[in-house]
This record gives C-alpha cells, structure tokens and sequence, in this order.
C-alpha cells in the first residue's frame, strides 16, 4: 500500500528530472473534507447554541462550558498517553464532546460532576473501545448518564430550580418538568427562543434548529437522522394529543421542549454511534424519537432524550447488519 | 434527487450516488489530434486485451509492413496484432505494463518509408465516410472484418469488440450504446474524436448497429461537452441513432451506470449488458470498427491525451500502438518541475507507472501527470463510520465495512457486505474524509478471495 518513490532517468538529461512516484488508484482525492473539519463543523453548529445560553445562564453557562472543555481535552491527554498513542487532540473530537457534555449539563450543576462527567465520557466512553470510531456508545451521554444517576440529588430535577438565584431563568421549573409534575404547558414562544429553564444548550430550538441546519447542509450530520427523530415524536405527540385536552400544543410542546431538538440534530447525529446507510440512519432515527417519547411519557423521568440515544447506540450494530443494501444489479 | 431529465429514454440521465470530482478536461480539451511523427521502434505486448494473449506469428528479423498480421489471438475471447510501422522485428522480449504484468512483447525498429503526417490522418481517421453503407455488409462481414482488425474496447477495459457483436441467438441485442461520456477527469480523446470526426463515429455505430441487429442506437455523453453533442446531432440526422444527453458525474461512464442512466435497466451482478439485450463501445472503438469494415485495415493507431499539470503542452495525439510513453510525452514537451506522477488512463481508475520505455497499448486512453500538490493526501485517521463512502458507492455497496474486513482478512464478512460488486471506481477513497484507502483495501480483498478460492 505505501507508496514508493523512485528516481527516474530522462532520456534528456538537460531536461527536468521529477521524482516519479507511484500508486493504486485513485490517485486524487477530494481533500476540502475532512475527519477534522467535521469536528470543527459541530463545533461552528454549536455556537448558536452556546450564544444562547451564555446569554440565558449568564457564568453557570461560562463555568461549565470550560470545565467540560478543559477536563475532555485533559482526559483524551491523558488516556491517549496512557495506551501510548500520539496524542490525537488537535481532530477536534475530545472538544467536540467536551461542548456537547457541557451544554447537556444543567448550569448549575457542581464543579466536580462536570470533570467526573468528562473523565467518564472519555475514558469510559471512548478510549475503552479502542479511541474514536471505535465507541459503540455517544461518549457525552455516557458521561451525563453517570453523573445524573451518581448524583442524582444534586443533578436531578432539582438542580435544574434554584429559586430566588441571580440568573432569572433558573428559578423556575423546566417545561418538561411542569408538565410532568402538574401537566403545564409552557408558553410555546419561549421555549422556541429558549427563555425557559433546562439543561444549558437545550433552551432555545431556534438556536438547536440553525445549528442543525447548518450541519445537515454540509452533510456533517445527516439529515436522515433528525428527520426520523422528529417525524416519530410528531407521530406520538400527536396521538397523545387527540387523546388528550391539548389542541395541538402538546406536539410542539414535546418537540421544542427538552433536549428533542439539541438531541436531534447534535447528539443522535454521532456519526459513529449511528448507522451507515441511508436506510439505517431514518431506522435509528426513528427510533430514538419513538424511545424519547416512551420515556417521556411512561416513565419516571421528565425527559429522555440521554437514555433513548444510548439504547439506539446498543442497537446500531444490529441495524448495520439488517440494513446491508442491496448492490445494483442484484435481485 | 437532481433536476436532470433526460428525454424520450426511461432512464433519468444519471444513476444513483457517484461524485464530482473536478473534471480538469481543459488542459487538453481544445487542443486538436495532432499525428506523432513515426517512432523508431514499437514494443508490442501479446497481451492487450482482457481474455487470451495472442500467438506471436513473426520471428525475429523478419520484416513486416505496416498493417500486417504479426500475432493471431486464437482464443474465442483474444484479439489479433498488427504492426502499427514497417520495420523489422528485432526480438520476442519482455515488457512491463502499467498494471503491472511482465509480458511477452513484439519488438519492432522501423525501416523504410513510413506513412505519416496528414497521409496517416486519412489513412487512420480519413475524409469521408459512407452513410449509407451498412446494408451493404451482412452483419456476419462486419463481425469478421472486427476481429480480424484486432479490435478491443478502446476505453480502457480493452475487451475483445468481435466478442460483443458475433451473433448470439440466446442473447438478442435490443440497444447498441456509445459511449462517449469519458467521465474520467482530465482525458479528452473520445472528446476530440466526437468533434473532429464524428462521420467516422456515425458510420461506425451504424455498422456495429447492423452486426448485433440493434433495434436501437444511443450514443451517450455527458452535458460538459456541448460541443461534441452539437456535431454528433447535427450529423445523426436522418439516421436512426440517438443522442442521449447524460448528466456530468462519475462514473457515468461506466457499463453499468450508463445503462441504468440511460435505459434504467439493471446489469445483473457477475453479468454482462447483453443479459439485458444491450452492447455497449465506446466512440474510439466505434470509428475503429468503421475503419476496419470500411477500409479493410486493422488496428494500429489510437488517440491518447497526454495532459495533467505534469505535462509542459497538454496534447491530444493519434500514436502508432506500442510506441514508448516517454516519447508522447517528450512530444509534449516534456515533464514540468513539478511532476510527480505519471498515470495509464485518468487519476481515478489509470495505473501508475515508473518506466518511460512502457509502450502505449490498445486500451491506454490517455497518459495523465498529476503534480505533488494534485496528490498529496492528508495522513490516514480512524473510521468515524460518517457512511459517505455508503452515500456515494454507485454500485450501492457499504465499501467502509468491506475495507475494513478485507483489512482484518475476514474474508466471510467481506462477502457478506458484497465485496465482489465493486468494480474499484475509487469514489469511496475520493470521498473518504479520513483519507483510508477504501478501495485499495478492497483490492486486497478480493485478492484474498481469489486465492483462498484456489487453495
């Protein structure tokens, strides 16, 4: 495969002599698109996102978004030094979940659970497997899914309403967590700027919506993804809501509140925990909405955007194998 | 998904999936077939064609003239070999070719008067071409006059021609396609033969027309050669062929990818076009036929592009068969300073070659010298499982997982994932954001597998 260079005599040895190399085929590839500049690209989607929430939570959105930063880069360091590898730092993926990891955070969640969360994401759910494009499970939810069970007390719904804080939105309850308790829907404007309460980057959907946007267009997520996500939430909701007294709204509310949307179009869309072919993506897809909303709706959480992609994760694997296409030509 | 329409044929103009990779035809594009001068001496592979080698009839010091039978292919699949100069055969030798292969080879120095210049473009292209011949030649003629000119695809495949039109009473042929899509990057021979003798082309596709019994005849080329189209219109009127406008993208060009285009008929994997009543040729091939039933004359000349950024004067070329690439492209001025790699054919399926004495055989379309910059490549990184390779594949296969099977040598999963369909396009590895070698690994694979096969 390596490619070897070779000195070649001229039969005018007055005239230029380059050094001829050669290769197997193709010898030109398309070098505008890279593994890196698809990191940086989440990380261009993401500043909507960021912007809003900086804006909302004010230093709880700063503090945790560097804590997260600061701990993913010091793990992949440090885990990529220990299994003697170079470090791989500079292809973006360690910052990539480290933002992700942040913003699935609520602000005001402790200092340490931040780090415990990073150190888990990489180590535990990246390096194990074998580095990046090996993990078989979303890191940044690997690392929000233990420190939300580890400290459920200071991560839970109650961490999300600090009443009477300097930060306005934090003193009340998260959509997702009104409905639940007391079946409020909140007003459907603010949930779609984002002034509401929630983890740090799931408040606004137009922000979400931008961001995602953005990544379908230069094919670094794929649109198959989100597309089934929303289409099998819309589904649910929208039996739900001819079941019950809500005229409409409870779709929208679903669909805008929580993390759907920052799940949709940032999470889910891992490429490597996700699908390869086309058909595979609209099956996972689907299925995280339809698990979202399972879990939303039968159990004890307000929300389940974190649970529903890990499960789908489990499952991708086996949608590879089921999804095998079929060649041109073969019946 | 794209706008594309193509009229009055059931396919849409273009097939699913493929890429776009930048076409650089306009090193050579505009610059006319010029006739090399005749070269001192020709080196003759035995071997030029997929199937059987030849057998060498001459001995050495014997003289030949130009035209003349030098190797018989005995063989149903073979082509025959003709000098392409009057000379003297030096030796029986050993040559290499760009893919790699050590054959025996015909060694020929020139000797005596030489057609060439201007009388060798007629002899070769020529002036006129009937219209209206076709009836004239029963199709048994036309198939016999083909395989007595040795004639093979000149795209680049190089499968024996006769083999497609010889008669076949379980396969009837509905459609005769030319193909003159040329989707390779930078090569523009089929381009410059459909703009400078597209009578050659009409007369040759109605003759092959008449050899399979076609009820129909397409030619097909791409939308960035509006030009080309415009003539071979222009001279298809009153005739029965067709002009099938096909969206730019590679591989358009390609058998299977054209006929679904086109026809939107599929090719059944492991199968021929003919299973679905269609034979295919390229433009080159074609006005080789019409040469050969027409005149009478074998083949021994072709057109090449000599092009790339490597090359000081880009050059569109009729060369003798056998002739040394080193001469073509002394020819063309030579390398720039920046050359680094020369290439059989286009960037995206040629062979890379290091020797200047390799000789130019029936099935090299063109010779194209990319820069350091044109292929440089970033380091490989790890699979990150994106599914681009899946989203572009045309024969709909998932080249990352069979990559990496062939990699571990897991040959069953390999097989599981369809390896033998792909037909190493290399628009996996073009797209690849991780610059793995898609098809390369591949390769291996399949090579695993015919060994394992053997054992």
């Amino acid at each position: 495969m390596t490619s070897q260079s070779e000195k070649k005599s001229d039969p005018q040895p007055e005239s230029i002599k380059p050094a001829i190399n050669v290769a197997p085929s193709p010898h030109i590839v398309d070098g505008s698109f890279t593994t890196r500049r698809m990191m940086y690209d989440v990380l261009i989607a993401l500043t909507p996102v960021i912007c809003v929430s900086v804006y909302l939570f004010e230093m709880y959105a700063v503090r945790q978004i560097l804590i997260c930063l600061a701990s993913c880069l010091v793990a992949e360091a440090l885990f990529i030094r220990i299994r003697g590898k170079s470090i791989t730092l500079m292809d973006g993926s360690a910052a990539v979940t480290g933002v992700i990891l942040a913003l699935s955070l609520p602000g005001t969640a402790p200092w340490y659970a931040g780090v415990i969360a990073s150190v888990v994401a990489i180590g535990i759910g990246k390096i194990i497997f074998g580095g990046l494009g090996m993990n078989i499970f979303n890191p940044a939810m690997v690392g929000r899914a233990f420190v939300m069970i580890s400290f459920a007390g200071v991560m839970g719904a109650a961490a999300y309403e600090h009443a009477g804080d300097a930060v306005n939105i934090i003193t009340q309850a998260t959509p997702l967590n009104a409905f639940k308790q007391s079946g409020i829907v909140s007003p459907l404007t603010d949930m779609f700027w984002g002034t509401t309460n929630g983890s740090l980057g799931e408040t606004s959907a137009i922000a979400c919506i931008i961001g995602g946007l953005y990544l379908c267009i230069r094919r670094t997520a794929s649109w198959e993804i989100p597309f089934g996500v929303i289409t099998m939430m819309v589904l649910i909701a929208g039996i739900k809501d001819i079941a019950g007294p809500f005229s409409g709204r409870l779709v929208l509310h679903h669909l805008l509140g929580g993390a759907a949307l920052f799940g949709a179009f940032f999470i889910a869309t891992d490429p490597v925990t996700s699908p390869l072919t086309r058909k595979g993506k609209l099956i996972f897809g689907a299925g995280v909405g339809a698990l979202i909303m399972l879990l939303r709706l039968f159990s004890g959480y307000p929300e389940g955007v974190m649970f529903a992609v890990l499960l789908m994760n489990a499952l991708t694997p086996l949608i590879n194998r089921w999804t095998i296409p079929i060649p041109l030509g073969e019946e | 998904m794209s706008l594309f329409r193509l009229k009055n044929f059931p396919g849409k103009g273009s097939f699913p999936h493929g890429i776009h990779p930048p076409g650089n035809k306009e090193f050579s594009a505009e610059s006319p077939i010029e006739v090399m001068p005749p070269p001192e001496k020709v080196i003759l592979p035995l071997l030029q064609n997929i199937g059987a080698p030849c057998e060498a009839i001459v001995k050495p010091k014997q003289n030949v003239s130009f035209g003349e039978c030098i190797g018989v292919g005995k063989a149903f699949v073979s082509a025959s070999l003709h000098a392409p100069i009057s000379g003297k055969v030096q030796k029986i030798g050993v040559t290499t070719l760009p893919n790699g292969r050590h054959l025996p080879a015909i060694f020929i120095s020139a000797e005596g008067e030489q057609l060439s210049g201007q009388d060798l473009w007629n002899d070769i292209l020529g002036k006129d071409w009937p219209r209206d011949c076709p009836m004239v030649y029963s199709p048994q003629t036309i198939a016999n006059a083909i395989h007595e000119s040795g004639i093979v695809g000149l795209g680049g495949a190089a499968f024996p021609t006769h083999v497609k039109v010889m008669p076949d009473d379980k396969k009837m042929i509905d459609t005769l396609m030319i193909n003159g899509c040329e989707c390779e990057p930078y090569l523009t021979p089929d381009y410059r033969l459909m703009v400078e003798v597209p009578d050659a082309i009409i007369t040759g596709a109605m003759l092959a027309g008449r050899a399979v019994t076609a009820k129909e005849i397409v030619i097909c080329i791409e939308d960035n050669k509006p030009k080309a189209i415009e003539r071979l219109k222009e001279k298809a009127k009153g005739t029965v062929i067709k002009i099938a406008v096909v969206k730019t993208k590679y591989p358009q060009g390609s058998e299977k990818q054209l006929i679904k285009a086109v026809l939107d008929l599929e090719v059944p994997l492991g199968g021929l076009p003919s299973d679905v009543g269609v034979a295919m040729s390229n433009v080159g091939t074609i006005a080789a036929v019409a040469r050969g039933v027409v005149k009478g004359k074998p083949l021994t000349h072709r057109v090449i592009s000599v092009t790339g950024a490597g090359i000081q004067n880009p050059k569109n070329l009729l060369v003798p068969i056998g002739i040394s690439i080193g001469e073509t492209i002394q020819f063309c001025g030579g390398f720039t300073k920046d050359a680094a790699r020369m290439i059989a054919g286009g960037p995206m399926m040629g062979f890379a070659f290091s020797s200047l004495d390799t000789p130019v055989t029936k099935g090299t379309s063109g010779i194209t010298v990319l820069t350091h910059d044109d292929i440089r490549r970033e380091k490989e990184t790890t699979c990150v499982r994106c599914g681009r390779c899946a989203d572009v594949c045309p024969m709909n296969l998932v080249p990352t997982k069979i990559a990496m099977a062939a990699r571990h040598h897991n040959i069953s999963l390999a097989q599981r994932y369809n390896i033998m369909a792909c037909f190493e396009c290399g628009c996996c590895t073009y797209t690849c954001p991780a610059n793995i070698k898609l098809v390369q690994l591949i390769r291996t694979g399949k090579a695993q597998i015919v060994v394992s096969r053997k054992s």
